[in-house]
C-alpha cells in the first residue's frame, strides 16, 4: 500500500474514529514521523491530520482574506514576531501573547475541537492567591482610611500592621 | 543524581502493578501541558531562549519532593538506544525523543512520574499508575503542577484556560489515557462496535504506540479529545466510567468465549503458547500478538496469575531498543528477532515449571507442551 502523502510504501496505518465515522490514513514512515502520528503518547497531530482545523484554518486565510492583501492579512504578535500565516502553516502558536493577538482567528477553530469555548477547570493557585490579596489590601486600605478617619488609631495600627505583612511577597 | 541504567535496571512500578493491573486495564496515564508565561514557546523559541526556558524550569522541578535522587538529563546527553528505551516505556513521547539541546527529562526514580521539558510545550508532565486509576494519577500529577506554581509562572488566561503550543491541549492542558487488553472483543468481533461506541461520545482510540486499530498485540489506548470547556475531574470521571463499560465488555466476551466454545480458546492459547515458548526467530508483531493470548490464558486460569506480569514485562523487553539494551550493542532486525525468541524462550521455561499444578479449564495448555524440551541457549 501507498502512503497517502508521498507515493513510498506505507508502514503506519492509522484509524481513528472522527464524529463516529471510521477514518484511515496509511502513511510511510518518514510522513508519519513528520505528522507526529508515530508519537506513543498519542497527543499529536493525529487529530489535525484527521479533519481537524485544516479546513477552518485554510478557509480563514485562503478564503476570506485574500493572499495579496498584505494590509492586515497578515497579523503579527507583537511579542513574539509569530503571523497569521505562521500560524496557517505550522497550526501551533508562538507565545501565550499569540492567543491574544489571534483570539478571532481561533474562535471559530475551537468549536469543532473541543466541547466548550471557555475554560472550565483549575485555576494556578498563585492566580487564585494574587487575585485574593489583592482583594483582601483593598478591603483593608478601606478600612484603615475608615479607622483614620473616625480618629481610632489603635485600631488603624493593628490594620497598618496587618497590610504590611500582607504587602510582603 | 541517577543513572540512566539505574533508572531502566528495574521494571517501572507501574508494570508491575499487582492486582489493579491484572484485568482489561493495563495503565492510566494522565499529562498535564503547560508553558511558561513569559517565554515563547519551544518549537518557535530561539536557542538561547530555549536554554532560558530549560533554566528556568529545570530547579524547580528538579526540587520537587518526589524528584528526589530522580533520573534528569538533556536529550543530548543521551544515546538515540537510550531514548529509544525511554520512548518504548512510554517515558518520553517519540517527538520528545527527536529533540536533542535544550530539551531534557526528569523521571521519578520508580517512573511514575516523568516531566518532559521543551517538548511541544514547555512542560508536559505525566503520571502513569497500573489499572485503572485515572484519578488517582490526576491527583497526583495536579499536586505537583500546584507545588511548581509556587515558583514558576504558567500562562494561564481566565477564558481559554492554560495556553498551550497547539490549541488541541488548550484549557486544562489535561490528556487522560488508558491502556487496556481486549482480545476477548477481538475474538468475538466486537472490538468494531465497542470501539465505533467509544469514539461517537469523543474519545480517541489508538493502538500501542499509535499503529491504528488493527492493533498490536490487541492493545488499545482510550484517551480524551476535547480539553477546553470541562473541568479535569468531569473529563476523568467520564473516561473512567466509559474504560469501566469496556473492561466489562471484554470480561463479559471473555467468559462467553470460554462458554461457547473452550476448544477453540485453549487451542490458539495453547499455540501462541507453544511458539513462544519454541520459537528461534520472531518478529515483534508476531511475538506481542502470541503474548497477547499468553496473557488472556493467565486471566482465564489456562496459566498461573503470575502469567499476567510475567507478559507485561515482555512487552517492554522485546522491543527494539530494550533488545539492544540488553544486548549493548546495535543490532540488525535479524538479530533482534532471534535475540527476542531467545529472551521469551528463557522467560517462559520458568513459566512451566511454575503452573504445572495450576488448575485449568480441562484443557492445559502447558500438559500438551513437552516436559523438557531442548532448549539450547
Amino acid at each position: 500500500m501507498k502512503c497517502d502523502f508521498c507515493d513510498s510504501k506505507a508502514s503506519v496505518f492509522l484509524t481513528q474514529l472522527v464524529d463516529g465515522q471510521m477514518k484511515k490514513v496509511s502513511l510511510c514512515e518518514t510522513c508519519a514521523k513528520e505528522r507526529g502520528v508515530t508519537d506513543p503518547t498519542g497527543f499529536s497531530l493525529a487529530d489535525l491530520l484527521l479533519g481537524g482545523i485544516t479546513g477552518e484554518l485554510g478557509g480563514l486565510t485562503g478564503g476570506q482574506v485574500p493572499a495579496s492583501s498584505s494590509v492586515g492579512g497578515n497579523k503579527t504578535c507583537p511579542a513574539c514576531g509569530f503571523t497569521l500565516e505562521d500560524l496557517r502553516r505550522v497550526r501551533r502558536f508562538g507565545c501565550a501573547e499569540c492567543y491574544t493577538m489571534f483570539r478571532e482567528e481561533i474562535s471559530p477553530m475551537l468549536r469543532g475541537m473541543h466541547k466548550g469555548a471557555s475554560h472550565v477547570g483549575k485555576v494556578p493557585e498563585g492566580l487564585m492567591a494574587l487575585q485574593f490579596k489583592h482583594q483582601r489590601l483593598q478591603d483593608l486600605r478601606s478600612r484603615l482610611e475608615h479607622a483614620v478617619a473616625s480618629e481610632n488609631y489603635e485600631e488603624a495600627a493593628g490594620i497598618r500592621d496587618e497590610i504590611h505583612t500582607l504587602a510582603l511577597p | 543524581m541517577m543513572r540512566f541504567s539505574t533508572l531502566i535496571k528495574n521494571p517501572a512500578d507501574w508494570m508491575t502493578g499487582g492486582a489493579a493491573a491484572h484485568g482489561a486495564v493495563l495503565t492510566s496515564r494522565i499529562r498535564l501541558a503547560r508553558n511558561l508565561r513569559r517565554q515563547p514557546f519551544p518549537g518557535w523559541a530561539k536557542r538561547e531562549q530555549r536554554a532560558l526556558a530549560l533554566e528556568l524550569m529545570r530547579p524547580s522541578i528538579e526540587a520537587l519532593s518526589v524528584m528526589k535522587d530522580a533520573f534528569s538529563q538533556e536529550l543530548s546527553e543521551l544515546s538515540s538506544v537510550q531514548k529509544q528505551v525511554l520512548v518504548e516505556r512510554h517515558l518520553v513521547s517519540r517527538e520528545h525523543a527527536a529533540r536533542g539541546e535544550g530539551s531534557a527529562v526528569v523521571i521519578e526514580r520508580r517512573q511514575s512520574f516523568s516531566f518532559m521539558l521543551n517538548e511541544e510545550d514547555h512542560l508536559r508532565m505525566q503520571a502513569i499508575r497500573p489499572g485503572l486509576q485515572l484519578a488517582t494519577a490526576y491527583e497526583a500529577l495536579t499536586a505537583l503542577d500546584t507545588e511548581l506554581e509556587a515558583t514558576l509562572e504558567f500562562a494561564f488566561d481566565p477564558s481559554l484556560g492554560y495556553l498551550t503550543t497547539c490549541p488541541t491541549n488548550l484549557g486544562t492542558g489535561l490528556r487522560a489515557s488508558v491502556m487496556l487488553h481486549l482480545p476477548g472483543l477481538v475474538l468475538s468481533d466486537q472490538i468494531g462496535q465497542v470501539l465505533q461506541a467509544v469514539g461517537k461520545i469523543g474519545l480517541a482510540v489508538r493502538g500501542l504506540y499509535g499503529e491504528g486499530t488493527e492493533s498490536l498485540g490487541h492493545l488499545y489506548q482510550i484517551s480524551n479529545q476535547s480539553t477546553l470547556g470541562e473541568s479535569e475531574e468531569t473529563i476523568i470521571r467520564r473516561l473512567e466510567r466509559v474504560i469501566g463499560q469496556v473492561a466489562q465488555h471484554e470480561q463479559n466476551a471473555r467468559e462467553k468465549l470460554v462458554e461457547d466454545d473452550p476448544e477453540m480458546v485453549a487451542d490458539k492459547i495453547g499455540r501462541a503458547y507453544g511458539v513462544l515458548r519454541h520459537a528461534h526467530i520472531i518478529d515483534s508483531k508476531e511475538a506481542l500478538n502470541h503474548l497477547s493470548l499468553l496473557r488472556l490464558g493467565g486471566s482465564l486460569g489456562f496459566f498461573a496469575a503470575d502469567t499476567i506480569l510475567l507478559c507485561d514485562s515482555l512487552l517492554m523487553d522485546i522491543q527494539p531498543a530494550h533488545l539492544q539494551l540488553h544486548a549493548l550493542r546495535k543490532l540488525s532486525p535479524e538479530e533482534r528477532d532471534s535475540i527476542r525468541a531467545q529472551i521469551v524462550r528463557s522467560r517462559l521455561q520458568s513459566l512451566q515449571s511454575s503452573d504445572t499444578s495450576t488448575p485449568s479449564l480441562g484443557h492445559p495448555p502447558s500438559a500438551t507442551a513437552p516436559a523438557n524440551p531442548p532448549d539450547e541457549l
